[in-house]
């Protein structure tokens, strides 16, 4: 099998979560929408890694899976946090700091 | 050589009180007056000891310096703020303090009606310590700051009534015609530093005389404008009427007796310029013969006594001026006009004082008349001061005035016949303007409010009008038997080694033509005030017209001066406000509007953000990818 087609299903899993978080509304949505991206990342991360047969891209994957982690833990408290004061996941609803 | 000894008393004393009776404030009231005029006498009469001092040296001993401290030391300009006391200074010493404390001890009585009296005697006090530093400072810059510390006391005495705006304006006005003058005194320091890398009286001195012409012209010139402006002299002369608004005590002090003569002491001192550039010295007789006849026609139309009075001022200055222009014995008649006039001058100053303390400040001579009857000691007084100022032997005047007549009909040629002639005009125009003061004041009819109770002033008053009378007869003769002054300041001014040559005119048919011109003067002033109407005629000729109107030298101030001065501050304001400031509203209106814009992208939707990013990314890397492609 081609390896490029690594490349390209990592293209499309991030076209899919850039879609994902432009057009949906329920913050969960759009939180995994961002997972999804980070993950077509590391699959890009690897699948390069692979071609150029060095691990520096295997490392580098293991680092945004850090990354996204952490970012899961804060992001999620944020979302809960935001709707238990306004009963609303929508992203459309907090707009308080616009203008 | 000369000593060295401390002289710091003569400008720390007055300075202190000055300074002490202002930070007390109220709480000095009770006693400010007499401690001020206390210390005035004290600085009178360490001035008396250091003058008898002075008699038991000889020579060049006579001058003492002090060296205060090293004041400016910027490269080569190293300036020490020392004193120097020398025959010339210890006369002003001499005047300002004994004079100065005559008009203290008056201004208890004329100012004990005033609630800020105390305020008043500070100021007094502060003038007598800048007037001290002026004379008695041993470089122009020490000189220029007690130049511009008169300055600040005559402002602040002027406008020491400043409830009434006419007298804030007076004070505004003073202040801004004399800085016009010490402006020329900055510049002459500068071009002093610049020739002669010193701006000591002695440095200059020496370097004088190997200076060229024109930088000696051009120091003379700039130092002609700085005594222009401090003594009222023509064109800078139009301040003097209007700083009658202060007190009467300050108009005797100092814009009759000594500030007013700073511009004297001023060309007295530098006459190493004078001596070397005939161009500035032909300058200076100008300016003293023109503002001569001009303060003297001026006189002649004044009804309020003090403008009278101050114009009269402003003429004999005009003769000092002129003398002083008159080479090395002018100097020395100059300064013998100057201590002469500070006595009858001062004295008929407290004598326009008193009769306005009687009359209930009324100002204008056509409602006095006959205050003779009720005013005798003033009367008295105003009289010898007026016989003084006329002329007449042997009073004060005699002696000094002719002595500037004499030496300006001897400066040769047809400048000599014309100087004499204007000098012997002046003094006819003089002896009319005073009688008419004289006649309108003390003689003739009383033309009174019937509100006005007219009485002689208090012994305090009274008393210092009476020394300076007794100056005023006396003064004359004496600095004039043997030469006394001529002798005394021969080693400041060089005066002796051409006084004795030759005259165009005997002394003494000098003397007979001044005495007649004044005897016609008197006449025709006695002649033509028989009766005096209460309001000013207005069919009279136009030189009285203009005369009243100070020879429209306000009016001429005001058309070239004033008037395009304001347009361009204006075009200035304008072309600042629209060009300068317009620069940065552009500025800021840009920014305004930018943000304005771009804020609306700020709308608060995260996924509109997150699209934005999107493209954004999609844009760069299409970029890069064109770029490496």
């Amino acid at each position: 099998m081609d390896i490029s087609n690594y490349i390209y299903l990592s293209a499309i899993l991030f076209t899919i979560g850039a879609i994902g978080v432009v057009v949906r509304r329920n913050a969960i949505v759009v939180f995994m929408c961002i997972e999804l991206m980070l993950n077509a990342a590391n699959l890009a991360f690897v699948t390069f890694s692979r071609i150029h047969g060095n691990l520096a891209g295997q490392v580098t994957s293991f680092f945004t899976m850090v990354v996204a982690a952490c970012e899961v833990v804060v992001g999620l408290a944020i979302i809960v946090a935001i709707y238990r004061s306004r009963r609303s996941a929508s992203v459309d609803d907090a707009n308080l700091l616009k203008r | 050589m000369t000593i060295s000894t401390n002289l710091v008393y003569f400008i720390a004393l007055p300075l202190f009180s000055s300074g002490l009776l202002l930070l007390l404030g109220r709480k000095a009231d009770k006693w400010g007056h007499i401690f001020a005029t206390l210390v005035s006498a004290s600085v009178f009469i360490i001035g008396v000891i250091e003058f008898f001092a002075m008699q038991g040296r000889e020579g060049e001993a006579r001058a003492a310096t002090q060296k205060l401290f090293e004041w400016i030391s910027v490269g080569s300009l190293q300036v020490d703020a020392g004193l120097l006391l020398d025959q010339l200074s210890i006369c002003f010493v001499l005047l300002i303090s004994g004079v100065g404390t005559l008009i203290h001890i008056y201004s208890i009585a004329y100012m004990s009606h005033d609630r800020d009296r105390r305020r008043f005697f500070a100021y007094l006090n502060l003038f007598i310590a800048a007037m001290l530093l002026l004379v008695l400072g041993d470089s122009y810059l020490n000189l220029y700051v007690g130049w511009e510390g008169v300055g600040l006391a005559s402002y602040l005495l002027i406008g020491f009534w400043n409830e009434k705006p006419a007298y804030a304006a007076a004070a505004k006005k003073a202040f801004v015609a004399n800085r016009v003058g010490d402006v020329g005194l900055s510049l002459a320091i500068m071009i002093a530093f610049t020739q002669f890398g010193t701006v000591t009286f002695a440095g200059v001195k020496e370097g004088a005389s190997g200076a060229s012409a024109g930088a000696l012209t051009a120091i003379g010139a700039m130092l002609l404008l700085a005594a222009a402006g401090k003594s009222a002299q023509f064109p800078l002369q139009s301040w003097l009427g209007d700083a009658m608004a202060g007190p009467t005590p300050v108009s005797a002090l100092i814009h009759a007796a000594t500030m007013v003569t700073a511009g004297v002491y001023l060309i007295t001192r530098s006459n190493f310029i004078f001596d070397a550039s005939p161009t500035a010295q032909l300058m200076v007789v100008i300016v003293g013969a023109i503002t001569l006849l001009f303060g003297a026609l001026i006189g002649t139309a004044k009804d309020d006594i003090k403008k009278a009075l101050a114009a009269s001022t402003m003429s004999q200055i005009g003769y000092m001026i002129l003398a002083t222009g008159l080479g090395p014995v002018g100097y020395a008649f100059a300064i013998m006009h100057l201590i002469t006039h500070g006595f009858f001058k001062a004295g008929m100053f407290l004598g326009a004082g008193s009769v306005m303390h009687g009359m209930n400040d009324e100002v204008n001579m056509r409602r006095y008349g006959a205050l003779r009857k009720v005013m005798p000691i003033t009367a008295a007084t105003f009289g010898l001061g007026y016989l003084a100022i006329l002329g007449v032997p042997p009073f004060a005047g005699f002696y000094s005035k002719d002595k500037i007549i004499e030496t300006a009909f001897d400066s040769g040629g047809i400048q000599g016949i014309l100087l004499g002639s204007i000098t012997l005009l002046g003094a006819g125009i003089t002896a009319f303007y005073m009688t008419r003061v004289m006649v309108l004041t003390f003689i003739g009819t009383k033309r009174w409010d019937e509100k006005a109770h007219p009485h002689e002033s208090p012994f305090l008053m009274w008393a210092p009008m009476a020394a300076l009378a007794v100056g005023s007869v006396a003064s004359g003769f004496l600095l004039n038997s043997g030469s006394a002054l001529v002798n005394w300041l021969q080693p400041v001014v060089n005066a002796n080694q051409e006084y004795h040559s030759g005259h165009l005119l005997p002394p003494i048919v000098v003397s007979i033509m001044a005495l007649t011109v004044v005897a016609i003067g008197v006449a025709i002033a006695v002649l033509k005030y028989r009766t005096v109407p209460v309001v000013a005629p207005e069919n009279v000729l136009g030189i009285t017209k203009a005369a009243r109107k100070d020879l429209y030298q306000d009016s001429f101030n005001e058309a070239v001066f004033m008037r395009p001065g304001q347009k361009l501050t204006a075009g200035l304001v304008n072309t600042d406000y629209k060009v300068v400031d317009g620069l940065v509203r552009l500025v800021g209106w840009v920014v305004q509007i930018s943000a304005s814009n771009l804020r609306n992208i700020q709308n608060g939707y995260v996924r509109s953000y997150a699209l934005i990013m999107v493209l954004g990314v999609i844009a760069l890397i299409a970029a890069v990818w064109m770029v490496t492609l």
